[in-house]
């Protein structure tokens, strides 16, 4: 504390005149009474939010976990298939794509983003989703953003946004470790699609970066539910391991062949219809069916979590 | 209390009354008025509702009835317009661990709309020089001592120049120099014109810088208005030091002073209440010398606010359910 000498005397006056600095010059300059919010100035949350997020350990050792899927399936694929050819294995959801590997690291990003989108992209998203407004109402944080004020409505959307970006980052990051995996250990060039057509390497990628793009969508509802979870409880962990119960709950539910008739509004339901992006020409039906639906989830449980927080009593 | 208009009223509450919903009822009725310019004591023993009527006040939770009007406008509605001229310290500091001192600092400002970004960095700093982590700003917040986490919460509630301060048990870990310096901030952001609302357990701590002080126990107020006023209605106690005990009392009984007691060498009184006294002191000290008491020391002892307090809270030490 610089300024140690005041006057003893806590006496003051009444009245303060207007907005000028006060006689012992306080620290932060005059005493401006009328700063107003700017539009602009409200990015400045937003910005934070997402290098705070991208700086924890956490979100480091999530994008490290998944950053390593595609080198341990490369790796796989190239022990498996070693000096003889042929021969796929592999994942569930991948393993169209799985063979086509050994002819062209490329398939790689699509077996990693098939492999990774059922369980490890979503647990990832719910881990950050949940952990978004529960976790800061458990340090005590939350509080001190609201009295900033960071206001609640505006609050939320930055939490939200910022898990989008984390469910974008995520999936390129898986995608961006399959392309430099393939392109080390396997050949790359001209992509048959699933449709038999073949396209140029240049094209290839364009569809990559495009599953990569459907893939994120893919997250919204998840980070939704996720966000909407967190606004419910005050303890981060309870809100990511409900967000991620819930989601193996559904898993679970698009499997039992009794239930077909719920299943097609089960938000991973059309995940894997990423593959119609392959096709020649593109087959719009079921990847509309997903997106539509991840905007449906991405709508409802939005406004739930706003209902929620807005009206909520902030007590830690 | 001086009757003062409501715009000279930083803080004013009508009836506000909070139910939590396992229906305990934290505050009830509480009509409180801080004056514009006044370092403002709230008092009450554990769980007499102060944290929860500060929570009502900053818009955190919602009253159960009644309203609150911050600077002049309603809250919760108001609250864009109204707390980023108000700074905070609410049940201690919070802060993320794994962020540096100045990081903290530069989240909270950044979750402001109206602060600045262009200013940001060097605000930032003069927080932190202003609370003594200058030295400390580039520490994770997680390896810093109870103390100086409080000083970061500190300076996050001095990050703009502030029309009214709320502070919850501000100097709560502190160490001496600490709590000094907090004294001395306050004195000074009161010369500035900042209000200061501030609630703290340490009445001598509240004596020594608050002009206005209001107490609350089980959820209401007991009492508001000027440190003096309060005081003033304990009286004070005269305190005479002196070896001729059996004398002096003598003499205090002749001058009307009442519930004398003699310890060792030294007799207190009452002094009489205003229709039949106080007499004057210094004739009752020429008396007791015209009557050879032998005075070492002679003087009142004003009722301290912890005098005040007890009076008006009750002695018992169990919290209230
Ligand atoms: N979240 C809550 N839910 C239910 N009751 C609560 C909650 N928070 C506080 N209370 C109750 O409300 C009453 C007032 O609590 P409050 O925290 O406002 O007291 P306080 O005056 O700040 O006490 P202290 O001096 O210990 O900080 C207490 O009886 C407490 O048990
Ligand atoms: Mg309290």
């Amino acid at each position: 504390m610089s300024r140690a000498e005041v006057s003893g005397s806590a006496q003051h006056t009444g009245t303060r005149e207007g907005a000028g600095a006060g006689a012992g010059g306080a620290g932060a300059g005059g005493v401006d009474a009328r700063r107003t919010a700017r539009p602009l100035w409200s990015l400045g949350l937003l910005r934070n939010e997402v290098g705070t997020t991208f700086r924890r350990w956490r979100t480091v050792v999530l994008l490290a976990v998944l950053a390593a899927v595609p080198v341990l399936i490369g790796i796989a694929v190239k022990i498996e298939t070693g000096g003889e050819g042929g021969g796929a294995g592999g994942g569930s959801g991948g393993a169209a794509f799985v063979s086509q590997i050994t002819n062209n690291g490329l398939f790689l990003v699509f077996t990693s983003l098939a492999v990774t989108l059922p369980v490890f992209l979503p647990l990832a998203v719910g881990v950050v989703a949940g952990d978004s407004v529960a976790g800061e109402a458990h340090t005590g944080t939350l509080r001190y953003l609201l009295v900033a004020p960071a206001g609640r409505t505006r609050l939320l959307l930055v939490k939200y946004a910022t898990t989008l970006t984390f469910c974008l980052v995520a999936t390129l990051v898986v995608a961006a470790s399959a392309l430099v995996t393939g392109a080390l250990l396997f050949p790359v060039g001209e992509v048959t699609l699933l449709s038999g057509t073949t396209v140029p390497f240049g094209e290839g990628l364009l569809r990559a970066l495009a599953i990569a793009a459907v893939v994120t969508l893919s997250l919204i509802g998840v980070a939704a539910i996720g966000l909407f979870v967190s606004t419910l409880t005050n303890s981060g962990i309870a809100a990511m391991a409900t967000t991620v119960g819930l989601l193996i709950m559904v898993q679970i539910l698009d499997t039992i062949p009794q239930l077909h008739a719920i299943q097609p509004y089960l938000f991973t339901h059309h995940w894997l219809s990423f593959a119609d992006v392959l096709r020649d020409p593109v087959y719009w039906d079921r990847l509309q069916q997903n997106l539509g639906l991840q905007a449906l989830y991405a709508a409802v449980f939005g406004s739930a979590a706003w209902a929620r927080f807005t009206a909520r009593d902030i007590t830690v | 209390m001086t009757q003062q208009s409501a715009g000279d009223r930083v803080i004013e509450t009508r009836g506000l009354t909070k139910r939590y919903r396992g229906g305990q009822l934290a505050v009830d009725r509480l009509d409180l008025a801080v004056p514009r310019g006044s370092v403002f004591g709230f008092l009450g023993p554990n769980g007499s509702g102060k944290t929860t009527t500060i929570r009502m006040l900053l818009g955190l939770i919602e009253p159960s009835a009644g309203g609150a009007r911050l600077l002049g406008e309603p809250m919760p509605r108001a609250a864009r317009r109204v707390l980023p001229r108000v700074g905070a310290l609410i049940e201690g500091p919070a802060l993320y661990g794994f962020l540096s001192g100045r990081d903290n600092l530069v989240r909270f400002d950044a979750a402001d709309p109206a602060a600045d970004p262009r200013t940001r960095a060097r605000r930032v700093d003069q927080a932190l020089d202003r609370v003594g982590l200058a030295a400390a700003a580039r520490k994770k917040a997680r390896a810093y001592s109870l103390g100086m986490k409080q000083r970061l919460g500190l300076a996050a509630a001095l990050l703009q120049p502030r029309d009214l301060l709320v502070l919850d048990e501000p100097t709560n870990g502190l160490d001496p120099q600490g709590m000094r310096e907090i004294r001395t901030l306050v004195r000074e952001l009161a010369g500035d014109g900042t209000t200061v609302f501030l609630s703290s357990h340490l009445l001598d701590e509240i004596e020594q810088v608050c002009t206005h002080a209001a107490v609350m126990a089980r959820g209401r107020l007991i009492t508001q208005g000027t440190v003096a006023a309060l005081s003033a209605d304990t009286r004070g106690r005269l305190t005479v030091g002196t070896p001729d005990a059996a004398d002096a009392l003598r003499v205090l009984k002749e001058h009307g002073i009442t519930d004398l007691v003699v310890t060792e060498e030294r007799v207190t009184g009452d002094l009489p209440a205003p229709p039949a006294g106080p007499p004057d002191l210094a004739d009752v000290n020429a008396a007791l010398v015209r009557a050879g008491v032998r005075v070492r020391s002679f003087g009142t002892e004003r009722a301290s606010l912890e005098d005040v307090f007890v009076q008006l809270t009750g002695e018992g030490f169990d919290v209230a359910g």
